[in-house]
């Protein structure tokens, strides 16, 4: 069900144990995406697939950055558009628009991006910490900037995010 | 390495709630006058092994009460101890606490330690006191049957029939003087001429045999204890050998040398040997439990010994050693092989997997069918001739995704029996309770449904049998005088109609009064007339706070059972239905889904989005006149519907949506119910009827307000299952009660 996952996810964890022995390649793998003209970075163990975007059956009553539900392959999965919750460029559904399968703790969820990029490796000393202002994220969710040749990587701790009241995805269990 | 002990908890605490139940079960099956000892073996195993479990994990408030319970068990099932109601009523009550004892450590509800210490109380004098009277029975009898020249036996005297070898009557005289200071002596003659001596003494064997020593060999000398065991059968002596065991000292048990064979050579070639492995060979099959009665094994040889050093004695007592001993160890291992046994073979025709591991199964099998759906629809528009045998494929695989599917759901199917099983034990505690007599009958235990359901049933059934037994069933004399019989009779039976489980609770009593039900609900301010259909009237006892009973007791009767059952009922899917005649007896029949996994649905369409509703809410649908709509001002809007007014909820409101129609009278409005409550759902069209498999959407998102789930449709989209019961009570705060009868 999960193959492509698999093999993504194992690579990556080849690459980091091989980056701990070889020490040629420190750091962690991020998936690289794009929300209006930003680019962002999100932990690629966290990823689950990347799909097209497909009609959703909406939701009563939801935030409107929460797009609805889809069926993949027999689980109910909510869609969130990060463009409609960070007002990121136009929310526009074509057949380029891209979801971003995620898995938070075995919580399936989709994410609405405008494009996927690429598969990067930043190491450690690539990621500075995150100013305190400059992006549309709080930067309670950020890990920091990542910066590769030219290009500027905004990492999401994308757990955190989803997992926050702000996205209101998961209901907070009162202890 | 650490070992994760919660799993090893959990199997524990599963395979000791199954433990109980089959004990309960046994229990209440078992017929007081010929109790049948594969029954009552059963029962000690249970014990047994919940025993065990129990000890092996440390808890030892559990090993407390089943050793006691054990205890009692081993007496009975070995015919030394007679089964009466009270030990059934005892046990019964001490198995009641273990699941209270159960719970606390599972669950960690309270336990009652006044209780757990009575029941211990309760088992412990039932052991002691009603052997002591079974073997002051046993006294009596051999009194009886004894000489008038035997004396009473003294309190704490034992009795010994002591076989001398041919000796000079001289010494015969002088032992006869020196045993008569040990206790009182009788002498007589033996078949072969020999002088016999019955000696009632305080003293033990060893005393005898040292007072015989002075003119003897001891190994000339036999020496038969009189014991109550003894004079009954040697039954109870090989029995209790196997299981009395490393317990009663091997020191004091040498006649049966099963555990510590001692002085073989010397028994060797006797006559004896032969029959001490008789009864060595009946004492093993007792212990594996193949047979309750060991072969008969004539008493002298099997329970005498041949003396031949001062260390050999006779068993004192071996009753009361039982009684009063835990088992020794060699027992456990006879056990263990016998649990063993058992659990091998029935590890052999189940295996125990998480139900997620079934759920995980049964989704796949889903989509599986989902994705069949698919190719089926896009085969169809392919060319039957060209493509014959790409079609002819594609059947084949409808078929086996059928036949899988089937197989698949059958695997969450439990059989009734589980639910079933609970009721014997409560109907005759109610029955006892309450004067009544009852016979309980139950049809179709083997009927399957699926586990979410059968575990949602019990409570709903509880209130139906617990109703049937106060309410249903007359006291005897009323019967009588009825010219019923004196016993009523409660019946639960479930079958197969379809897709649908049909459970009934049926009793013979005196039937549903349609008057008492009509004034009631007059008082209650119900919407009733007094032409109203039967099956009308009947449903009326599903209304909230409705209850005929003249007498709340403790039962029933506060009239909170009927709805609560109903509103479990509707919410499973399913529907209740009365049929009762007055002075004939009244049926309650549960029509159920057969699994929750799929539910029988209505898809309505407002504006582009389909929704489901669940039938078994649905009343009916209509288009209502322009006219009968009215404006309620500041309540919204309601419509009258055969003379009610019902509350309209439009739910493109509801849910925000851009409805195709805002006018009621142009859309569709489906009426529904849900605990009692009527209310018109204002859509824009009705889509159609079909089974839908339910999804979770709490799994991955949040609880959404007037939602119970997903499901997907065969073009693979999401459609939303309305809460219809949350619907109508939101719309209700919305609206204020405005049901009014015209």
């Amino acid at each position: 069900m999960f193959d492509s996952t698999q093999t993504k996810n194992s690579d990556a964890m080849s690459s980091m144990t091989g980056a701990k022995s070889g020490g040629e390649i420190a750091g962690n793998e991020f998936l690289a995406f794009t929300l209006g003209r930003e680019e962002y970075g999100i932990d690629i163990l966290k990823v689950q697939e990347i799909r097209g975007y497909e009609q959703v059956t909406r939701i009563a009553n939801a935030p409107d950055f929460v797009k609805g539900v889809v069926n993949l392959r027999g689980i109910i999965v909510p869609i969130v558009d990060m463009r409609i919750k960070f007002n990121l460029g136009e929310p526009t559904y074509d057949q380029f628009t891209v979801v971003i399968i995620l898995n938070i703790g075995g919580r399936i969820m989709g994410m609405v991006v405008d494009s996927v990029s690429d598969v990067i490796t930043l190491k450690e000393e690539q990621v500075k910490p995150a100013p305190e202002m400059g992006t549309a994220f709080n930067t309670d969710y950020l890990i920091g900037l990542g910066t590769l040749d030219e290009r500027m990587l905004i990492l999401i701790d994308i757990d955190k995010l989803m997992s926050s009241a702000e996205m209101g995805l998961i209901e907070k269990i009162v202890a | 390495m650490t070992i994760d002990m919660s799993q090893f908890f959990q199997v524990f605490f599963d395979e000791t709630e199954e433990l109980l139940a089959e004990m309960e079960k046994l229990l209440l099956a078992i017929d007081l006058a010929a109790p049948d000892a594969e029954d009552l073996n059963a029962i000690f195993r249970a014990a047994h092994s919940i025993k065990g479990g129990a000890g092996t994990f440390g808890i030892t408030d559990l090993t407390d009460i089943t050793h006691v319970l054990e205890t009692l068990l081993d007496l009975i099932r070995k015919g030394e101890m007679a089964l009466t109601a009270e030990h059934v009523d005892a046990f019964l009550e001490a198995k009641d606490i273990l699941k209270m004892q159960l719970d606390g450590h599972r669950l960690h509800t309270p336990v009652d330690a006044e209780a757990v210490a009575a029941v211990r109380h309760r088992l412990e004098a039932l052991s002691h006191a009603s052997h002591e009277a079974y073997l002051a029975h046993l006294e009596q009898q051999q009194e009886e049957a004894a000489s008038a020249s035997n004396p009473v036996l003294a309190e704490g005297a034992r009795r010994f029939r002591i076989d001398l070898p041919a000796v000079p009557p001289k010494d015969v005289a002088a032992l006869a003087a020196e045993l008569g200071l040990l206790g009182t002596l009788i002498a007589g003659t033996a078949d072969n001429g020999n002088t016999v001596f019955m000696l009632d003494t305080t003293e033990d064997a060893d005393a005898i045999v040292a007072i015989c020593s002075f003119v003897m060999e001891p190994s000339d000398l036999t020496i038969t204890e009189q014991t109550d065991a003894a004079r009954k059968s040697v039954v109870a002596k090989v029995a209790v050998a196997a299981a009395s065991a490393a317990a009663t000292s091997t020191k004091k048990d040498p006649g049966y040398g099963f555990f510590e064979p001692m002085n073989e050579q010397q028994l060797a070639g006797s006559p004896v040997l032969a029959e001490r492995d008789a009864a060595e060979q009946s004492a093993r099959e007792n212990a594996q439990g193949y047979g309750f009665f060991a072969p008969f094994v004539p008493l002298t040889p099997a329970t005498s010994i041949t003396h031949d050093t001062s260390e050999h004695s006779i068993d004192p007592e071996p009753v009361a050693a039982v009684g009063s001993n835990p088992p020794g160890e060699d027992k456990r291992n006879v056990s263990r092989r016998d649990a063993e046994k058992i659990s091998q073979n029935s590890e052999s025709s189940s295996i125990r997997v998480s139900i997620e591991k079934v759920d995980q199964l049964i989704n796949l099998v889903g989509e599986l069918v989902i994705t069949q759906a698919m190719i089926e629809q896009r085969t169809d528009a392919l060319d039957p001739m060209l493509h014959e045998r790409l079609l002819n494929s594609v059947g084949q695989l409808t078929r086996n995704t059928r036949d899988l599917q089937e197989a698949v759901m059958s695997i969450r199917m439990m059989p009734m029996d589980y639910v079933f099983s609970r009721f014997p034990r409560m109907v005759r505690d109610l029955a006892g309770k309450l004067g009544k007599k009852v016979e309980f009958v139950t049809i179709g235990a083997a009927t399957e449904l699926d586990k979410g359901l059968i575990e949602r049933i019990v409570d709903p059934l509880t209130h139906l049998v617990r109703n049937s037994i106060d309410h249903g069933i007359e006291m005897p004399s009323q019967r009588m005088a009825a010219g019923k019989t004196e016993a009523g009779r409660l019946l639960l039976s479930a079958n197969h109609q379809g897709g649908n489980i049909v459970i009934e609770v049926s009793d013979d009593g005196g039937g549903l009064s349609r008057d008492r039900i009509l004034i009631k609900a007059h008082e209650q301010g119900l919407a009733v007339d007094d032409s109203m259909a039967d099956a009308d009237v009947w449903q009326l006892i599903f209304a909230p706070g409705f209850s005929t009973a003249d007498v709340v007791t403790d039962i029933s009767g506060r009239g909170v059972g009927m709805d609560v059952v109903k509103r479990n009922i509707t919410a499973m899917g399913g529907a209740v239905d009365i049929r009762s005649s007055r002075g004939f007896g009244t049926t309650i029949s549960i029509s159920l889904p057969l699994t929750l996994a799929i539910l029988d649905g209505m898809s309505v369409r407002v504006g582009e989005e389909i929704y489901i509703l669940p039938l078994g809410y649905v009343v009916e649908s209509l288009q209502p006149a322009p006219v009968d709509i009215k404006e309620i001002s500041g309540q919204g809007t309601v419509i009258k519907v055969r003379g009610d007014y019902l509350p309209l909820i439009p739910l493109y409101q509801m849910f925000g949506i851009t409805p195709q129609h805002t006018d009621p009278s142009v859309g569709i409005v489906v009426i529904l119910e849900s605990e009692g409550r009527k209310a018109a759902l204002f859509i824009d069209d009705l889509v159609g009827q079909q089974q839908v498999v339910v999804k979770n959407l709490e799994s991955n998102y949040r609880k959404v307000a007037g939602i119970s789930g997903a499901t997907i449709l065969g073009d693979g989209g999401v459609a939303l299952i309305i809460d219809v019961a949350a619907l109508l009570r939101t719309s209700q705060q919305l609206a204020g009660e405005i049901v009014f009868s015209s």
